[in-house]
């Protein structure tokens, strides 16, 4: 198989997945807890998406507390929970970040 | 009903989607730069990138790509990786049932990780605005642009990012932002904390399918602390 035709076919493939419920909800009769359930799918899936990607430090999972990114996650957490303000949540988060890398490098060094 | 227009809209999700370019324009540089040292020619990289469409799936394909994986193998990986974005189709549905055929078949095309997060949380927040799915538009032309854009920068001048210049981590920061001012009640509060928790220890499952788990786990988690509908 070419390897175009792989690729074409591979985004049809998530085009599909994309498309399936924006088609698919109106159609079908799904159960009441279906409906129920999609107002928890934002905070389940990007909550499943950050501790993890946090918690990734050095390309391995490090839940010590040498993961700078931890202390980071937990100030950028705070700081969008007073301010609601995405900029300022990166903002603290990157600067928090950077600020810890550095004065660990300083420790090791 | 908030009255606006669709251009206000539009310029609304575009610069609410602005933050997170930072995180994604370094991946799509790599993206690019690893697609073509993995001997995809230069075309087939970029339509990786508006085929796909999806960070996380292009970049393990072009790795099973370079070590020579079957065609089939390879479009059930990017299958399954991106089985996420089902549970964003259900979950924006109700947002674009009154749409046009040609608004959906567009809207879910632009429907990545990112531009539903922010499209997400803004519908959540403002309820029902006559001319919403223009800030879904706005939101998801920027990333696709973007995305096309480093895809392209990363294929013809390689990628070059200070190592200890950590962007990748503006991504989980603007979901952070995203997510913790949506957490109101402790149904919601309950469904982020476990599928986070679920997420960390299924880290170790193959092609993403425990961030799939950790959200099921999440999402009934919340349903059963929420409890039954009078």
């Amino acid at each position: 198989m070419s390897l175009w035709l792989v690729i074409l076919l591979a985004g049809l493939l998530t085009y599909g997945t994309r498309l399936s419920f924006i088609l698919l909800l109106e159609r079908i009769k799904v159960p009441d807890w279906f409906r129920r359930g999609l107002r928890f799918v934002p905070a389940a899936v990007l909550s499943a998406i950050i501790l993890p990607e946090l918690a990734t430090y050095n390309t391995t999972l490090d839940l010590s507390l040498r993961n700078p990114q931890l202390y980071a996650g937990a100030l950028a957490v705070l700081v969008a929970w007073r301010t609601k303000n995405v900029l300022l949540t990166i903002l603290a988060g990157m600067a928090a970040l950077l600020l810890i890398q550095a004065i660990l490098g300083m420790a090791n060094i | 009903m908030i009255s606006t227009t669709p251009k206000h809209e539009f310029l609304r999700g575009a610069r609410d989607e602005a933050p997170i370019l930072l995180g994604v324009a370094p991946f799509g540089l790599i993206f690019g730069a690893l697609a073509v040292n993995a001997s995809i020619a230069v075309p087939l990289a970029q339509a990786m990138s508006a085929f796909i469409f999806a960070g996380s799936a292009q970049f393990i394909a072009a790795q099973l790509i370079g070590a020579g994986t079957s065609g089939l193998v390879l479009m059930m990986v990017v299958f399954v990786v991106n089985l996420r974005h089902a549970l964003y189709s259900a979950s924006v549905a109700p947002h674009v049932q009154y749409l046009s055929p040609g608004w959906k078949f567009l809207l879910a095309y632009l429907l990545t990780d990112e531009a539903y997060a922010v499209t997400i949380t803004h519908y959540n927040r403002e309820g029902d605005a006559t001319y919403k799915h223009w800030y879904f538009l706005g939101a998801g032309l920027t990333l696709w642009t973007t995305w096309q854009a480093s895809t392209a920068l990363g294929i013809f001048i390689g990628a070059q990012l200070p190592q200890d210049w950590p962007l990748g981590f503006v991504l989980p920061l603007t979901f952070i932002a995203l997510v913790v001012p949506a957490l109101k009640d402790k149904a919601s509060v309950a469904a982020a904390v476990t599928a986070a928790l679920v997420g960390v220890l299924t880290f170790d499952f193959p092609l993403k399918t425990g961030l799939l788990a950790a959200a099921f786990i999440g999402i009934l988690t919340g349903l059963l602390v929420e409890g039954k509908p009078k």
